[in-house]
This record gives C-alpha cells, sequence and structure tokens, in this order.
C-alpha cells in the first residue's frame, strides 16, 4: 500500500487524508520533518498559508522539502498549498517554498462572501466534470513553459496545473465525495 | 456558479482547523497576530475582559474600524455581532466581512431568538455550552460552533467543562440503540436529523473550536487534546505582557498539541499571562455564557 504524508500544521489536513484511506492509500499527518521518512508523496492542505508557511520554516520544512521534491518525491498542494508551492505571490513577502515556476494571486476572487462553487472541466480526469469548491481561492497569473495547465475557469484564470511532479489546484476536492484528482496524485507517486 | 451555500460556509471552517483565531482591537493587533501565525482574527472595539471591566452595553463595532482591519491583513477577518440582532450582522456582511460571531461577548439584543442565519451569505459561528445549544444553533444556520467558556477571565474551567460536555454527549449519542435518539433529541431539545447524524459519524457536522478562558500554550493544547479542532484566544494574548511572543507560543501549542516537549519549550520566557478572575469571585448575572440558549 502508497504511503502519502499530509502536511498537518494548520488547515483541512483530516480531509485529506480521508479522502485518500477512501481510495485505500495510507495517509498520515506529517508535523515534523523527521515524519517525512518513508513517505512516497506530500500533500499540502487548505488552510491559512500565512500561519501555514511560517510554521514550515519554524519546524525546517522549508530546508528539507526542495530537495525531496528535486529527487522526484510528488507534492500535490491544494489552495494554500498551491500558494506555498508558487515561486511568487502578488503582494505579500509571505514564506514560500518557491519550488513551481507559477506567480498567484491570494485571494484571486475576493473575500468569504464571493467564494463559490461550480462543475469544473479537468480533461485529464476525464470528461466528467468535477464539482470544485472555491474558498477565497487563489488564482494563478502567470507561468513558465514547464508548468501545463490542468484546468481553467470561464473567466479564463488557471485553477489547476502541474509541473513534473508537483500538481496543485487552487479548489479543494477533499471538501468532496469525488476522489479523481486523489487518485490522479496517487498515480505520480 | 453557486455562491453562499452551506457547503463554502462550512468549508471556511474547516480551513481554519488547527489553528489560533485571536480577538484584536487594532490593525496593529492585527498584524501582530497575523505575524504571529493567527489563522483569522476577531476584529472588535475591546477585548472581552475590557468589556467586562467596562460594565454598560456591549455592541457590534464601529463598521470604520473593522474596515481598517480587514485592510491590514490578509488572513480571514470575524467579527460579532449581539445575540438576534440580524441588523447588526447585515451591516457585517455588507462590509464584507469573512465570518460573523453572533456572541455572548456582546449584550443580547434579543432573549428568545437567535438570528436565522440561513438567510444570510456569509457564515456564522455560534457559542454553546453543551450539544443542545449547539446543534440549535447550527439548525439556524451557523456552520461553525465554539464552546464559550467564560470570556475575558483567562481562567480554562468553563472552557473545559463546556467541551466535556459536547464531547460526552456525542459519545453517549454514538453508541446509543436507533430507538432511543428521538427522546435523546427532545431532552437535548436538538433537531432529530442532527442527533441522527451525530449517531452515524459520531462528530459534530460542523468545525468546533473552543473560546473563553485560554491564556497560556498549555491551555490551547488541553483543549485540543479534549477534541477542540481549533482555539479562539480573546483577551489572552493582548492582555498578556508580551503579546507577540504569547501569540507564536499558542500558535505553536495547537499544532503540536499531542507532544508535551514542543508545548514546554514554547512556554518557557513568555512573561506574565493576564492576570484572570476566579469564577466564583464573578457575579451570577454578570456571567456572558449563561446568554443566549
Amino acid at each position: 500500500m502508497k504511503r502519502i504524508g499530509v502536511l498537518a500544521l494548520q488547515g483541512a489536513f483530516v480531509e485529506h487524508i480521508a479522502s485518500l484511506e477512501r481510495i485505500g492509500v495510507e495517509a498520515m499527518p506529517v508535523r515534523l520533518p523527521g515524519q517525512l521518512d518513508g513517505v512516497e508523496g506530500l500533500i499540502l492542505p487548505g488552510g491559512e498559508s500565512t500561519t501555514i508557511g511560517k510554521l514550515m520554516v519554524i519546524y525546517g520544512f522549508d530546508k528539507c522539502l526542495g530537495g525531496l521534491v528535486l529527487e522526484g518525491m510528488p507534492v500535490y498542494g491544494t489552495c494554500a498549498g498551491m500558494i506555498l508551492l508558487a515561486r511568487e505571490v502578488e503582494g505579500t513577502n509571505q514564506p514560500l517554498l518557491g519550488l513551481m515556476n507559477l506567480a498567484v494571486k491570494r485571494n484571486a476572487f475576493g473575500r468569504q462572501v464571493d467564494s463559490f462553487e461550480l462543475n469544473l472541466a479537468i480533461p485529464v480526469l476525464g470528461e466528467q466534470p468535477f464539482h470544485a469548491v472555491f474558498i477565497r481561492a487563489p488564482a494563478v497569473r502567470s507561468f513558465g513553459p514547464e508548468v501545463c495547465v490542468l484546468a481553467t475557469l470561464p473567466g479564463g484564470e488557471a485553477v489547476a496545473a502541474r509541473q513534473g511532479n508537483m500538481l496543485v489546484t487552487a479548489f479543494h476536492p477533499e471538501l468532496t465525495s469525488d476522489t479523481r484528482v486523489h487518485e490522479y496524485f496517487v498515480r505520480m507517486t | 456558479m453557486e455562491k453562499g451555500t452551506w457547503e463554502l460556509k462550512k468549508g471556511l471552517a474547516q480551513m481554519l482547523k488547527g489553528g489560533v483565531i485571536m480577538d484584536v482591537v487594532t490593525p496593529e493587533h492585527a498584524r501582530i497576530a497575523e505575524e504571529a501565525g493567527a489563522c483569522a482574527v476577531m476584529a472588535l472595539e475591546r477585548v472581552p475582559a475590557d468589556i467586562r471591566a467596562d460594565g454598560g452595553v456591549a455592541r457590534m463595532s464601529d463598521p470604520g474600524l473593522i474596515e481598517s482591519i480587514m485592510a491590514a491583513v490578509s488572513i480571514p477577518v470575524m467579527a460579532k455581532c449581539r445575540i438576534g440582532h440580524f441588523v447588526e450582522a447585515q451591516v457585517l456582511e455588507a462590509i464584507g466581512i469573512d465570518y460573523i460571531d453572533e456572541s455572548e461577548v456582546l449584550t443580547p439584543a434579543d432573549e428568545s431568538h437567535h438570528v436565522w442565519k440561513h438567510d444570510f451569505k456569509v457564515p456564522f459561528v455560534c457559542g454553546c455550552r453543551d450539544l443542545g445549544e449547539a446543534l440549535r444553533r447550527i439548525a439556524e444556520g451557523a456552520a461553525m460552533i465554539r464552546t464559550k467558556g467564560e470570556a475575558g477571565t483567562g481562567n480554562i474551567v468553563e472552557a473545559v467543562r463546556h467541551m466535556r460536555t459536547v464531547m460526552d454527549a456525542m459519545r453517549k449519542i454514538k453508541n446509543m440503540p436507533l430507538d432511543e435518539l428521538m427522546a435523546e433529541a427532545k431532552a437535548l431539545g436538538a433537531p432529530l436529523e442532527l442527533v441522527q447524524g451525530i449517531h452515524q459519524t459520531g462528530k459534530m457536522p460542523v468545525v468546533n473550536f473552543a473560546a473563553g478562558g485560554v491564556a497560556t500554550p498549555a491551555d490551547a493544547a488541553l483543549m485540543m487534546q479534549l477534541g477542540a479542532d481549533g482555539v479562539f484566544v480573546g483577551s489572552g494574548v493582548f492582555k498578556s505582557s508580551d503579546p507577540a511572543t504569547r501569540a507564536r507560543a499558542i500558535v505553536k501549542a495547537v499544532t503540536h498539541y499531542q507532544d508535551p516537549k514542543i508545548i514546554a519549550e514554547v512556554s518557557k520566557g513568555l512573561g506574565d499571562a493576564m492576570k484572570g478572575l476566579e469564577i466564583g469571585s464573578i457575579r451570577r448575572e454578570e456571567l456572558l455564557a449563561t446568554r443566549g440558549w
């Protein structure tokens, strides 16, 4: 059975663990870098990116994750996780891992009253649209040539992307019962 | 595209889990809280300890102050309306607040009815002392619950009582035979469907934070170990001698609530915690937790 870690510093990590368990994957919370041993992939969950980013630096994840991802460990960032993986975030100097060639904007659609859900076409997951939940969500503003955009909103904003062994979504598949994004990620491991 | 759905309201609270929501009274406080790693801030004119000391009627804060706090930070901003004061809630929704706390810390506007929260696009958090109260608020549309504790005291005893009461009631329902759920719903004064849901899942249908009396990292970790999804710190940060250091320590203690070595480490050299109040020294009619039903 595959073992996937879910960064458990703050945010909706329990939901990701539940989604992984539903598809028969062993999932474990990761609170300290030492707990990454034996993990075949890592999910950076939704939550507050400033909170998670600060705790990542305090406990040394910023030092070790870059190397692990370069060596090939797949990583999937949801919402706050997407922000943390990006190279650049508009208008802030919060701590980032900066591993993916993306520039993102936080709260790109506005505050909570502008949060939304809709059916999103994600061709790599098949024809059936994915019911995507966006909560104070970020969006991709620009990206490098090595980044492959997997889904865009009707307005043109990129909201799911892949660069080699790194996957990001601005929405929250862990809040729905559709496990196709998690299955896609597990196939990357 | 849909907005203001139950999933979105509940979902934002899920993103706050494992985090600390701090009371702030100025944009400067808000920046200190964000810098310390708060996952959200509660914007208000006075922290509960001052509301308690000042007496008089406590109302929704000046929307201008709340907006200045919203402009100062990138994390979600919450604000309080009085129990049952749906126009204060409308005002908070109109300025684009991220979450409304229908709070017993303010003087209630209605002694019989809470706000019908389903009418709003903005999500609400409400306080509870027991499971029945939590489920009544959820039925009215609260997308997040917090145990009340006794705000502004720096004394964790009521928060512990309320969290244990809620958790005990859920464990009991989980283990009940189906034919006893109706009587339990009647006893709790809670909708049967929500009681049935707890019987199936063993869990509250929305996120449940602890509040009211958290003053130290160990207090915060205590509430997490008792089953809280996260922690509100009201007066505990900005009524202490070194708010920034204490705030950072409480954030770390909530993440590592199961790791006593880390809690010990972060508890060193924090300076003085807020002085605090013995619950028995508070006159009965001045208790905040008994407001609302």
